[in-house]
């Protein structure tokens, strides 16, 4: 019977969800472990903030380097770090773990994760899932071509090794990381052919500096002064309705209409984006009940002002409860890890209140106006919901036109579609086609997303090979299960 | 708020010839095969999520393992293995659709002494039996199988070959099956699970769903395990219980191997699947177990080591439909005539059978002699 | 091709992408490695045989698997680069070892 490692709090994600978490968790007493994929914590917005390989601090922002002080109290916190952890699965533990029959039921979880190639098993009393978000599809013809990447993906480049464009870079899309990165670059001196904005015509230029001041978030805290220097050394189209990339192999052109009219720009890299959804497969293969959120069109976990779910000790907090921003992670993230220590009778529901009401009240003032926000930042309709040959389910390479006629088939929902399609059966397990099937499902069949539904996710949520999947534990009753003499 | 209704192409008839309760495998062949015997058909299935056994295929078209107790249930297998041309062909002639049909043969690969010993006390009790059908099976020693299975793992000591054996793509079936009823103008009605059946004296039967009342002249239960509840209604005893069944799937490589194993099969787009479990889990078919997973995998490496490093990309686990006895039950209702149940475990295997030739008995209004092994008297025989 | 920052700190490494020696810089990922001397595309799909490269960057579209060091279908944005390190494209369905 293998030995697992035990603690008392497991998170997986090393972002500011789960470093604050850490952190809290640590100075309360839990024996902390976090789980995280990465080489160095940050996550995907403070990514490279340990090992910084630029040297010239103006050029990402002071709003990133709020991540360093972060990053270094988490490293000092006592919370223990596994770096390169890949989780894949969180499984209920069993009643018999060797010890011999318990005379009270086995309350604890089997954190399945890898490193180097290698499965392991975490025993853990309580699990927050702190994945954060992932770049929302953006669906458009040819985004599958080399030279077309996300711009979280080309900010990754720049924040952990120090590379920018080099050639003709077209940004597109919509929503504020699309011009901090427009920014980042205009400090770092790479070139920008254009911005071409998505969001819809007539809401950004009048809203958005409200909407920037109305957050007072600190990423955006200079937002204003941030758009405007963006503005003036970048050429930015507005009102872009629809958007191509083009090329035989590679990108060569980026074709777009605004205002009506069709135009060409070439180009060697086009940075798409359009917002962030959150990262559900783990949370919803471990059970946790999911809803859809029409305002900003995707699938969130349901949870309560604690982050936790309908699932015993299994909490979430970050962007992966619902994007709410970097700084609202962090307080989401120490408010979860109150909840846990509650949660495993540490402390009890008084103090943890009594240490949650600050916390709360500079959560409030980080989140303050995101709704009109988000509103604001939808991405539009069409380029949510694709048509004809553009790829919508990336690994399978499923185009939108098949989803759709298989939807005016009759067919009943996402799971379905999966079967009749492939579509969400790659490696990528529907991370970048689950809300445009859903979506293209529900405008066929003229539902909402809600009642289409999603994909239903199981473990593993990563792949893992299938020898690693050998050298995991196994019992009596499942080698039954398998290897029958009888029939 | 109300669904929007699937527009079916024909008009919705007042009472239909058939009403067929379950839109997988089993029902879908079913409806396939009645029409055009029968005009209006109506397909009843539930929504998108639902316990759907038809999603968890192997995919097998498997006979060496079957009639064990009941030698007529071995020959309608392989009645149905040889009628599955017939079913690939007309489907891929109607839509267009190739569902992969392979019969090169199967393997039933074991990995120990005890296992091999089982399986021929087996394989001779099952081919002792009067009146079972005789079709070629033969043990053949590691050498022999690795013959068939480059690569095959030196822990794979015999393993037990029938020619009649083979495989399918079951998700291109399903939807084969699918396309099949849309173009001959057979109704599926998603989002309908029957909740209360009653026959008038008309003989009509009328069957409540959340979107209306339908009527038909015949009543097909094919709701799985849903059809012992249903059953009940219209005087039908279908003693059936879940038995959950755990999958592995493993990404795509290039061409290795051909030949079906019971365990392992790489499928035609070259993706892989690992079988199988067989749990007392009741109804649940989300958990995916660990320790299952562990044995299935450990088997399969040991099966064709190469494999070691290839990536799972996903689990899952399916309820099979297991009867008292485990064999079809195919059965009119005494006290509602026109109503009948099919339920099985085998939906892949016996999709021709159930098509080409149980379907046209549905039609017809009246089960043949073929089938009497199948009815539900034989639970009865018990009872004092 | 994606240029590196002047005043980019990190220790110079070495691999090889298709037989070809690459330099790049301790930190970096594979994929971030293969940009940085202007491969946008690092393998040939299993279904389509058409080029892909690396997209998100963080590990979540699968769209960067390359062959390191004889494994196939390794992710390129979540392996670090290290001396020596063989890199190779993949074409379709990976090969499976004996």
């Amino acid at each position: 019977m293998t030995m697992h490692a035990r603690c008392d709090l497991a998170i997986v994600g090393a972002g500011p969800a789960g470093m604050a978490a850490a952190i809290e968790a640590a100075r309360l007493g839990l024996a902390t472990v976090v789980l995280d994929e990465q080489a160095e914590p940050g996550g995907q917005i403070y990514r490279g903030i340990t090992n910084p390989p630029l040297h010239d601090r103006s050029v990402l922002g002071s709003d990133y380097w709020h991540g360093a002080a972060l990053a270094d109290a988490f490293q000092r916190s006592g919370a223990r770090r596994e770096a390169g952890a890949t989780v894949w699965a969180i499984l209920p533990g069993e009643l018999d773990d060797g010890a011999g029959p318990s005379s009270a039921p086995a309350s604890y979880y089997d954190v399945g994760y890898s490193v180097d190639g290698q499965a392991r098993l975490l025993h853990a009393r309580h699990v927050l899932l702190a994945t954060g978000a992932q770049e929302r599809p953006f669906p458009i013809p040819g985004w599958t071509l080399p030279g077309v990447m996300t711009a979280g993906g080309a900010q990754i480049l720049l924040k952990s090794s120090g590379l920018v464009p080099e050639g003709r870079t077209v940004l597109a899309g919509c929503g504020p990381l699309l011009y901090l990165l427009a920014w980042q670059y205009l400090n770092a001196g790479a070139r920008i052919d254009a911005l071409l904005d998505t969001t819809p015509a007539g809401q950004m230029w009048r809203a958005l500096p409200y909407a920037w001041g109305f957050l007072r978030s600190p990423y955006f805290a200079k937002g204003l002064r941030l758009l405007r220097a963006v503005k003036a050394a970048v050429p930015v189209v507005r009102g872009v309705d629809a958007l191509q990339a083009q090329g035989s192999g590679r990108l060569e052109s980026v074709r777009y209409l605004a205002r009506g009219a069709w135009h060409t720009l070439p180009a060697d890299y086009l940075l798409l984006h359009q917002g962030v959804i959150p990262n559900i497969n783990l949370a919803h293969a471990a059970g946790v009940p999911h809803r859809w959120n029409d305002d900003m069109a995707c699938w969130e976990p349901q949870v309560d002002e604690w982050g936790a779910t309908a699932v015993p000790h299994i909490g979430i907090a970050g962007d992966g409860a619902g994007i709410a921003g970097a700084l609202a992670a962090e307080h989401r993230g120490r408010l979860a890890a109150l909840e846990a220590a509650r949660a495993l009778g540490v402390i009890d529901a008084q103090r943890r209140d009594r240490e949650a009401a600050p916390i709360r009240a500079t959560l409030r003032r980080a989140t303050r106006g995101r709704a009109f926000f988000d509103a604001l930042y939808r991405p539009a309709d069409r380029l949510r919901r694709p048509e004809g040959d553009t790829i919508v389910c990336r690994c399978e390479e499923v185009t939108a036109e098949q989803v759709r006629s298989a939807a005016r088939l009759g067919c009943q929902g996402p799971n379905q579609m999966k079967a009749f399609l492939r579509c969400g059966m790659g490696p990528c397990q529907g991370r970048f086609c689950a809300v445009t099937v859903t979506e293209l499902i529900a405008q066929e069949q003229g539902r909402s997303p809600a009642d289409v539904g999603v994909y239903r996710l199981r473990f593993p949520t990563k792949p893992m090979t299938l020898g690693e999947m050998a050298s995991m534990p196994q019992t009596e009753a499942g080698r039954k299960a398998v290897v029958r003499l009888q029939k | 708020m109300a669904h929007a209704p699937t527009r079916p192409a024909r008009a919705r008839p007042a009472v239909y010839d058939a009403l067929v309760v379950g839109g997988g495998l089993v029902g879908c062949a079913l409806a396939y095969g009645m029409h055009p015997a029968l005009a209006d058909i109506a397909v009843l299935d539930e929504g998108d999520i639902a316990w759907r056994a038809s999603r968890g295929n192997f995919g097998l078209v498997w006979v060496q393992s079957k009639g064990l107790g009941m030698p007529a249930y071995a020959r309608w297998t392989l009645h149905s293995a040889g009628l599955w041309p017939t079913l690939a062909a007309r489907l891929l002639e109607e839509t267009g659709i190739d569902v992969q049909l392979r019969q090169p043969g199967g393997l039933f690969p074991m990995l120990s002494d005890a296992e091999t010993q089982a399986r021929v006390k087996f394989m001779q009790a099952l081919h002792g039996q009067p009146d079972m059908p005789s079709y070629p099976w033969k043990l053949l020693d590691h050498k022999e199988a690795a013959e068939l299975v480059p690569g095959l793992g030196p822990a794979v000591q015999h393993a037990i070959w029938s020619p009649v054996d083979g495989a399918v793509n079951p998700l291109k079936l399903f939807r084969a099956l699918h396309v099949a009823l849309a173009r001959r103008g057979v109704h599926y009605l998603p989002r309908c699970p029957a909740t209360t059946i009653t026959q008038g004296d008309d003989g009509v039967f009328r069957v409540t769903t959340p979107q209306g009342v339908l009527s038909g002249r015949r009543l097909v239960l094919a709701a799985g395990l849903n059809n012992r509840a249903l059953g009940e209604q219209v005087g039908l005893d279908v003693p059936v219980r879940p038995q959950r069944g755990q999958i592995i799937a493993l990404e795509r490589t290039r061409r290795l191997l051909d030949i079906p194993l019971n365990t392992l099969r790489q499928m035609d787009e070259g993706s892989w699947l690992v079988a199988d479990s067989q749990e007392e889990a009741g109804f649940e078919d989300r958990l995916v177990g660990l320790p299952v997973l562990a044995t299935l995998a450990e088997r399969a490496v040991l099966t064709l080591p190469a494999l070691r490093d290839v990536r799972i990309v996903r689990a899952w686990s399916a309820l099979r439909i297991m009867s008292a006895d485990g064999f079809p039950i195919y059965q009119e209702s005494p006290t509602h005539p026109g109503a009948f149940v099919a339920t099985c475990h085998s939906g892949v295997t016996l999709a021709a059978a159930h098509a080409l030739e149980l379907a046209p008995m549905l039609a017809a209004g009246a089960l043949q002699p073929t089938v009497s092994a199948f009815t539900n008297r034989r639970f009865h025989v018990q009872k004092a | 091709m994606f240029r590196r920052l002047d005043g980019t700190a990190g220790t110079t490494v070495h691999l090889t992408y298709e037989g070809r020696p690459l330099a790049c810089r301790e930190g970096d990922s594979v994929a971030a490695a293969l940009l940085a001397h202007g491969h946008a595309a690092c393998r040939d799909t299993v279904v389509g045989g058409v080029p892909r490269g690396p997209y998100c960057m963080m590990g979540v579209c699968y769209d960067c698997l390359v062959t390191i060091d004889g494994q196939p279908n390794r992710q390129a944005c979540m392996t670090r680069v290290r001396e020596g390190m063989v890199v190779q494209r993949q074409s379709g369905p990976r090969e499976v070892a004996p």
